[in-house]
């Protein structure tokens, strides 16, 4: 089934002329920005999932907010969809254009407006790098917690939308537990504050719904997000293991034994050896998992932490264990891990990253299941796997310019997601469903589930103005999926049972 | 994994859910009730009863995973004995008010008890919640995984909702290890250079999990591993307070809660936010957990001047129950953000059967 929008599958267009549009919005707006021409607007047809690329009506960059709520009320007025963009790193195509939609870029809102050390708060523009929070805070011994691989070039707006994550999650929770406020703009233009200064705010908790709601419920205007003390030590293990299962039933072990690890990371043989062709971490290329553990507080406790977990691992079977013996060796295991997906990009021409969740005892199995795959499907794939939180980024190797093989990798994609769902995970840990996963939240989710998400749409965005196509599938695009489903069922009895 | 069961393990989805069904043909609204015992947080709702304390037990658990789901007529008292007999908690500290308190009016009021500015609060922790919607249909939204961000996030959005969207009949949280030493303390120190020290402490990594100021003194909890609590309690002084202190503030045992007559008033404020400008307010009488941002104060003043000094300290004030019948329990709304409360609640409950006027009169 096609990803890109299906005016069949997902629901009718407008029909909008480019140059009426273009001539409303700028008298509308005078002075905005607004690409129109194709070779100005090709920059923006894509997000970090690159091969899904789709050309925008139009492309806006307003420099203020006031411009912002213009453009919106402009666009509800005359019924043009808009998709809201950050950075572009995204990769699930969250910010895939629309042919009928205007492509709202807000990378111009860059300004970091307030540290204030004292309350522990950073309050941004939406723009706003995420590594550029921890940067600015650092003087004052603060950080922001979550950090996607992407941090480097990922801004806070674009964290929002899709409630990012990163490998510190299981102790420091994703965007939605460090995001204490927004403020944002309707699609009707009007502005409203979500959550508070205080730690909780009157009525429903809509903070919470608007993190992850992938830019489909209004545009976030402003962030203001909770600091952290710096951890006054870091200290990380490094375990290697003969068995892809000992190692992920070490990862149980140590939670058993009480601890809750900074980070705990998973990689398996191809990513450790495409990590350290890449970087030369310093990986032991012969192992068939390697664990990374990350304890991080106060440096007496995570001295007393970090002889419990080498305990833990040798019970485990480990078959070697190393621990940075400084901040430097400690940042060389770490950039193996950040690095993987640029690693196995170097192995193959195209990787496909798939960002499901599952509960962690069912690791083995679902790395027996995805390694079937990859065998029936006959393209390879590398696993990275934050193992903490049970968050899997197998990345499927292929090449684009081979005819047809990015369906198959797509469809191999597919069948891992429907695997997680099976074992009771979900079909997107951190990524976002965007326009990547929608087939998919056809087999997570019921018709009458699906309804109640369109109720909630509905609620913000009746006429389904923004962002419209993703996230949330058709009635017609679940039926679909199921029609072909069980098309295939019937032709390929021996298909993999969860 | 381990096999957790309470005494009255019993799933009433089916009869919860026919009840829905029944109360939506014939449009009939319904009272909510589990334990009854958070009956004074909100406005009073006219309907017919529907209780959830038939529907009772924990449907999985498993320590390694740090996932729990449980049905949410569960006495909260049996959940947490379940987790504590595997050394577990619910990080956020939940107050229970009675023996009553269910998991269901835990998550549906959404309030959480000293921990919480380090912790985290109820909705941090739920990782999933089956919803019985306005159709008498079972939903499920999230799920027993750390991390979901499939469809909006329905699940967190019940939290603190108190029942006006659909009935939560299952809540899956992440729990985590209780810590590993606590001390707590008692230091006799005036409010604003109690202030000054947890602003001092709170940008360091110390082991601090609650603060609060009250009777001239703050009372400070220290959670942690062994070595780093010693050393914490060695460079901060003072004296050695019971641990029980923390549950009597959380259930509101302690003689502040239990004396006068003027309406109780929960004030939540940025944890900074100075004394409030308001007369005849005398600070040292009020109660200041959560390191000053969740204040208490009794006080027969103007509710309007309560809530216009909150808001412009950046908060709000609920006025707890019992409180005169012209006081709303809560802050009213901007009218944009009320607007789409109530589209929300029409989209969610278009019959308005659900616990219809608990925080609002208009849904």
């Amino acid at each position: 089934m096609n990803i890109l929008y299906d005016e069949r599958l997902d629901g009718p267009t407008p029909e909008l002329d480019q140059a009426a549009i273009r001539d409303a919005l700028l008298q509308a707006i005078p002075g905005m920005t607004l690409l129109h021409r194709e070779e100005d607007m090709r920059p923006f047809e894509c997000d970090g999932l690159s091969v899904y690329r789709t050309l925008p009506l139009l492309v806006a960059l307003p420099d203020s907010m006031a411009q912002v709520e213009r453009l919106l009320k402009e666009c509800h007025r005359l019924g043009v969809p808009v998709v809201t963009r950050g950075a572009g790193t995204g990769l699930s195509a969250g910010a895939l254009p629309l042919t009928h939609g205007v492509l709202l870029v807000m990378s111009r809102f860059s300004r970091i407006l307030e540290i204030d050390a004292e309350a522990r708060i950073a309050r941004v523009e939406p723009g706003v790098r995420n590594l550029a929070i921890s940067e600015a805070a650092s003087p004052c011994g603060l950080y922001y917690a979550p950090d996607p691989s992407s941090q480097i070039a990922c801004s806070i707006g674009g964290n929002v939308a899709e409630n990012a994550g990163g490998v510190h999650c299981l102790k420091y929770g994703l965007t939605v537990h460090n995001v204490i406020k927004v403020e944002v703009l309707t699609i009707e233009g009007e502005r409203m504050t979500l959550g508070s200064d205080a730690l909780d705010a009157p009525g429903f908790d809509l903070l919470a719904l608007f993190n992850g709601s992938e830019g489909m419920l209004g545009v976030v205007t402003e962030i203001t997000v909770k600091l952290l003390p710096k951890p006054e030590v870091a200290k990380v293990l490094m375990a290697s293991f003969d068995d892809v299962e000992k190692a992920g039933n070490a990862v149980g072990a140590i939670i058993e034994a009480g601890i809750i690890p900074g980070g705990l990371e998973m990689m398996d043989k191809l990513a450790i050896i495409a990590a350290e062709d890449f970087i030369g971490a310093g990986y032991p290329v012969e192992a068939e998992a390697i664990l990374l553990c990350e304890l991080d507080g106060v440096e007496a406790d995570v001295d007393d932490d970090c002889e419990t977990v080498r305990h833990v691992l040798e019970k485990a079977g480990a078959t070697g264990i190393q621990q940075a013996r400084d901040d430097d060796e400690r940042a060389k295991f770490w950039a193996g891990r950040k690095n993987a997906f640029p690693a196995v990009g170097r192995m193959s021409p195209d990787y496909y990253c798939m960002d499901g969740t599952i509960p962690r005892r069912e690791l083995a199995r679902v790395l027996k299941g995805i390694s079937e795959l990859s065998e029936r499907y006959g393209l390879k794939v590398a696993n990275v796997f934050h193992a903490g939180d049970g968050n899997m980024h197998p990345l499927i190797l292929f090449d684009a310019n081979r005819e047809g093989e990015l369906a198959v990798a797509e469809a191999l994609g597919g069948e891992i997601l429907e695997l997680c769902v099976r074992v009771g995970g979900t079909i997107t840990g951190e990524h976002g469903v965007g326009r990547e996963k929608i087939n998919q939240m056809c087999a997570q989710f019921r018709p009458d589930e699906l309804a109640t998400f369109r109720a909630a749409k509905a609620a913000f965005d009746p006429h389904d103005l923004l962002n419209p196509g993703k996230n949330i599938p058709t009635p017609a695009r679940c039926s679909e999926f199921r029609t072909i489903k069980s098309a295939a069922a019937d032709t390929a009895p021996g298909a993999l049972q969860g | 994994m381990a096999t957790a069961t309470t005494p009255q393990d019993h799933d009433a989805g089916e009869a919860l859910a026919e009840r829905i069904r029944q109360a939506s043909i014939d449009g009939t609204p319904l009272r909510i009730v589990g334990g009854d015992t958070r009956f004074f947080y909100g406005r009073e709702v006219k309907g017919d009863e529907l209780s959830t304390r038939e529907h009772c037990g924990i449907s999985f658990y498993d320590p390694v995973e740090l996932v729990v789901s449980v049905r949410t007529g569960t006495p909260l008292a049996a959940l947490e004995a379940a987790l504590a007999e595997h050394g577990q908690i619910l990080p956020f500290e939940p107050p229970r008010y009675g023996e009553a308190s269910t998991v269901g009016g835990m998550v549906a009021s959404g309030l959480s008890g000293p921990r919480r500015p380090w912790a985290g609060a109820v909705r941090d922790f739920v990782l999933g919640t089956r919803v019985i919607n306005h159709e008498g249909i079972e939903q499920r939204f999230g799920g027993e995984v750390m991390k979901n961000v499939a469809g909006y996030d329905l699940s967190r959005l019940m939290v603190g909702a108190q029942g006006t969207l659909g009935l939560i009949t299952e809540v899956s949280f992440k729990v985590l290890p209780a810590p590993g030493a606590v001390q707590s303390l008692h230091l006799e120190l005036p409010l604003d250079e109690a202030r000054l020290r947890l602003a001092d402490w709170g940008r360091e990594p110390l082991p601090i999990s609650a603060a609060a100021w009250l009777d001239g003194a703050l009372h400070l909890r220290l959670e942690g591993g062994p070595s780093s609590v010693a050393a914490t309690r060695a460079r901060i002084g003072g004296d050695e307070l019971d641990n029980a202190f923390w549950s009597a503030l959380r259930d509101q045992h302690l003689p502040f809660f239990r004396a006068g007559q003027a309406p109780l008033w929960r004030l939540s404020l940025p944890h900074r936010a100075p004394a409030l400008d308001l007369p005849g307010i005398d600070e040292s009488l009020m109660i200041h957990d959560w390191a000053g941002a969740q204040r208490w104060l009794r006080t027969e003043l103007d509710a309007e001047a309560v809530r216009q000094a909150c808001q412009a300290a950046g908060g709000h004030a609920t006025c707890y129950g019992p409180r005169p019948a012209a006081i709303e329990p809560f802050t009213p709304l901007p009218e944009v953000l009320m607007k789409y409360h109530r589209n929300l609640k029409a989209q969610l409950d278009p019959k308005g059967i659900f616990n219809p006027g608990r925080l609002y009169a208009a849904f």
